[in-house]
């Protein structure tokens, strides 16, 4: 029977084969990065300051994250989420009064001048803490840097100051800017923000109004062999349906920060060549807020506030709003954030039953139309999913006997009726958690705060058990013993509600197959891309 | 003095008291709108107490309204339209950096629609009741009726997504190094799309007034008195019948131009045509006050200067007009 014979070279032939395919996949993720080509993508806005250093904000990293770099930036799986750039190491001292940072060695400027510790300097003292929207708070008791050689920064700080709190704020407070462009004239008017030079693997190109900005590849930088791309091409698309269509038609091949509507994934997912990334946002969470205004006295009781947790069907909001694209809250820290995190915290089910009994309890009794009281409720314009929710929010409050008039501004009308005038009852808000409480979190729920300041809290609530526990972890420099604190504030945060957690969510991002290293840290969209490549 | 020049000088005069109108009540409007041009920035910064101070006095928004109207109007005198305040650069540059694309796609788009929708009305005019004249004015009317914006996007989706015969968006294409002949063939490409959809919706306006014109002169005696002449119904229809209709026609190209400058709002958005319709949009939301009142000011100048330029050929056209002004 010649032909159920089994010879050993007809053996070693099919195992041969059969290496060869469980093998196949691996190959291809080895394929080491092409270098070369021009990396297109869509930008809806075009940022009036492109200096990082002044303004500390995603519209303004996008671009040029890519031209000035940070001390460290956010990892997946570096030590305290942390990857070295500018900085390779960083201490803090048992004191809190100093921090002393190693800096790399061999970095030149986009013009050719040495990269050196008097930089770092410059950048912290006269742009970080008085000029920088988030360092002047976080650098607040900077006090000097000293720099006892080319290479090392020590900073120190007039009041202990928690380390945890700076190394939380390295990636996005950190941006590095040359000493010598910046210390002629008045830093605000200097010509390098609007065409920045940074030490970062791309150059400034060129920028055309409502068109684009060209960003060159920086054949100069530090990182060996990199970076990949010859150029980044931003297209300004203003419209929201132009992103989706400029991929289809293959005229960009990126679209980050959900510039495709969510509503547009599931068909743009099923188009061949395209993909839908939802990594790479983790450091950028977006957290859906429903703003109270404690001066109603209505809102001012507690079991009213429970109420309106209580009617609100959080997961039907992360299924009908956000199409899946969300989690669900429990309260001012997200899940996904690794260090302060937790969910043992008082919990509010959606039961409409209950919330008219805690309604009925505090005495707000429904009157003949079916109405307990009315209050006037006012969506952030600047998503779509605010807006959503809004409307969702309005039809919850109608089943428990709360009349919600609904009232629509754009965004410079919203931002002064809700946090200048204070003309609101409700306002649906989206805050942004950027890696620790104290940076941009607290604020929403301390008093004692100026009128004027957005995203901040502007609804009258005070506390003081809520104040003390924020003074507190402020100033406590042991790591376990302010992540604990943090803890208590979200437990005490969820329990008396001074705002209402419902989602969080962040951005998503479209791409052609040829798009290689995407989503690779916690702000991928924001980071240097400097290992970004496109293939074939 | 010719007519012509004692026709400008009215109308430059009349034209001087428009313009600041136009420019204190747009002041006024947007100083009404709640919320100013730091509230507008802080959106996508947040920023503390101090921050915002810091911002309001630097913008000069800590100012009284009453000054800054003045100090406004006292540069304007000098021809200067102050600084924006979102692109932080002489508002003049800003503007005239926008303003070709948009005089390019509203001249296009009137050539366009002018053009064809006289044609085509003389097409349809000439058989006045015929099925095509009732298939045309027909058409021509849907087309009226559908918002630029959709008639954008499914253009885009056709064209350019589907068949990707023509570029999406823009003015040229981005960051090419083109020069010369190259240039100009690769924006008039970019143009194919946006100039259709803007002139394809004020097409009917100009059919339907043609076909109309051209209605009322087949009635006339002089009509009757070619056709008694004996001549060709082809040099009736366009020596006589369609010339006579041509006047009104002219008049509506100026008064269009002011509304043709509101759709290119839309379809600048649209097209990612970076013009001056999508710059006020931007204006507003970011509440740059002496940015719009920049662009409202050229926009009106244009305006003015169009509708000028018709009263002039008007006089050449038709030598009954300005005949009594002339004495005047």
């Amino acid at each position: 029977m010649p032909g159920f014979t089994i010879s050993r070279r007809k053996m070693l032939a099919g195992s041969a084969m059969l290496l060869a395919s469980t093998a196949m996949p691996a190959l291809g993720w080895a394929q080491a990065p092409k270098k070369g080509g021009r990396l297109v993508l869509a930008a809806d806005s075009e940022p009036r300051n492109l200096n990082p250093a002044i303004v500390a904000s995603n519209g303004v990293f996008f671009i040029s994250s890519k031209i000035v770099e940070t001390l460290a930036e956010a990892s997946f799986d570096g030590k305290d989420g942390l990857a070295p750039r500018l900085a390779l190491s960083w201490e803090g001292a048992a004191d809190g009064l100093s921090a002393t940072f190693k800096l790399r060695d061999g970095v030149k400027w986009h013009d050719g001048k040495p990269f050196t510790s008097a930089d770092v300097a410059f950048s912290a003292l006269q742009i970080w803490k008085p000029l920088q929207n988030l360092g002047r708070t976080v650098f607040k008791d900077l006090a000097s840097v000293e720099t006892p050689d080319d290479l090392t920064a020590v900073f120190k700080f007039a009041k202990p100051t928690p380390f945890q709190l700076i190394r939380n704020a390295l990636p996005a407070l950190s941006s590095v800017v040359p000493k010598h462009v910046y210390e002629v004239g008045k830093i605000e008017d200097n010509p390098a923000n609007t065409a920045p030079i940074g030490t970062g693997p791309f150059k400034f190109g060129e920028y055309k109004a409502g068109q684009y900005y060209r960003l060159t590849r920086n054949t100069d930088y530090w990182g060996k062999d990199e970076p990949y791309l010859d150029e980044i091409i931003y297209q300004v698309l203003p419209d929201r349906t132009s992103a989706a269509s400029a991929l289809e038609a293959e005229e960009i091949q990126l679209a980050a920060f959900s510039a495709v509507p969510l509503a547009d994934l599931d068909r743009i997912s099923k188009v061949p060549g395209l993909k839908v990334i939802t990594k790479g946002y983790e450091g950028l969470t977006y957290q859906l807020v429903v703003e109270i205004n404690h001066r109603r006295k209505e809102l001012a009781d507690v079991k009213v506030r429970q109420a309106i947790a209580h009617a609100i069907d959080k997961d039907f909001v992360v299924k009908t709003v956000f199409l899946g694209y969300a989690a669900t809250a429990t309260g001012p820290v997200p899940k996904n954030d690794p260090q302060f995190y937790t969910g043992d915290v008082p919990t509010y089910a959606f039961d409409v039953a209950k919330a008219n009994a805690l309604l009925d309890e505090a005495g707000y009794k429904k009157g003949a139309d079916g109405n307990r009281f009315s209050l006037k409720l006012l969506p952030a314009p600047y998503f779509n999913e605010t807006k959503q929710f809004g409307d969702y929010l309005r039809q919850a409050l109608a089943a428990i006997g709360i009349d919600a008039q609904l009232v629509n501004n754009d965004s410079a009308a919203h931002i002064k009726a809700v946090y200048t005038d204070h003309a609101f009852d409700l306002a649906v808000g989206p805050p942004v958690f950027r890696g620790d409480p104290a940076i941009s979190t607290t604020i929403l729920v301390q008093s004692g705060i100026p009128d004027g300041v957005p995203f901040s809290n502007q609804g009258g609530y005070k506390n003081d058990a809520l104040d003390a526990l924020i003074a507190k972890a402020s100033e406590t420099l042991d790591t376990t013993a302010r992540t604990d604190l943090y803890k208590e504030f979200q437990k005490e945060v969820a329990a008396d509600l001074p705002l209402i957690n419902v989602a969080e969510w962040s951005f998503i991002s479209v791409a052609r197959d040829t798009v290689g290293n995407i989503a690779n840290n916690p702000r991928w969209a924001v980071s240097n891309w400097a290992d970004t490549y496109l293939a074939g | 003095m010719t007519r012509a020049l004692i026709l400008l000088r009215r109308r430059l005069v009349g034209s001087v008291f428009v313009l600041l109108i136009v420019v204190i009540g747009t002041f006024l409007l947007l100083e009404a709108a709640p919320g100013d041009a730091v509230d507008a920035y802080i959106v996508s910064t947040g920023g503390d107490a101090g921050m915002i101070e810091l911002l309001r006095h630097r913008w000069g928004l800590d100012q009284s309204e009453l000054t800054r109207l003045a100090n406004y109007l006292w540069a304007l005198l000098h021809l200067d339209l102050g600084q924006s305040v979102t692109f932080s650069r002489p508002i003049r540059d800003v503007i005239l950096e926008r303003l070709p694309n948009t005089l390019l796609l509203m001249v296009s788009a009137t050539a366009l629609s002018f053009g064809l929708g006289s044609a085509l009305g003389i097409y349809a005019g000439a058989r006045p009741g015929s099925a095509r004249d009732r298939f045309l004015s027909i058409g021509s009317l849907a087309l009226y009726a559908v918002p630029g914006f959709w008639l954008g996007l499914v253009l885009i989706v056709i064209f350019a997504v589907d068949l990707r015969w023509l570029p999406i968006g823009g003015i040229e294409t981005l960051a090419s190094d083109k020069t010369g002949l190259d240039r100009a063939a690769d924006i008039a490409i970019h143009l194919i799309l946006p100039v259709a959809a803007l002139g394809f919706i004020y097409l009917a306006l100009y059919l339907r007034m043609m076909r109309a014109g051209m209605a009322e002169a087949w009635r006339q005696d002089f009509v009757l008195a070619a056709r008694a002449r004996g001549l060709s119904r082809r040099r009736v229809v366009l020596a006589h019948v369609a010339r006579n209709a041509l006047l009104p026609l002219i008049t509506m190209l100026g008064l269009q131009s002011a509304q043709m400058l509101g759709g290119s709002v839309v379809i600048e958005s649209v097209f990612s045509v970076p013009g001056l319709g999508r710059l006020a949009q931007e204006a507003v939301a970011a509440r740059d006050t002496p940015l719009l009142l920049g662009i409202i000011l050229t926009s009106a100048v244009l305006v003015v200067v169009i509708n000028l330029l018709v009263d002039i050929a008007y006089a050449f056209l038709d030598p009954r007009v300005g005949a009594g002004e002339a004495g005047a």
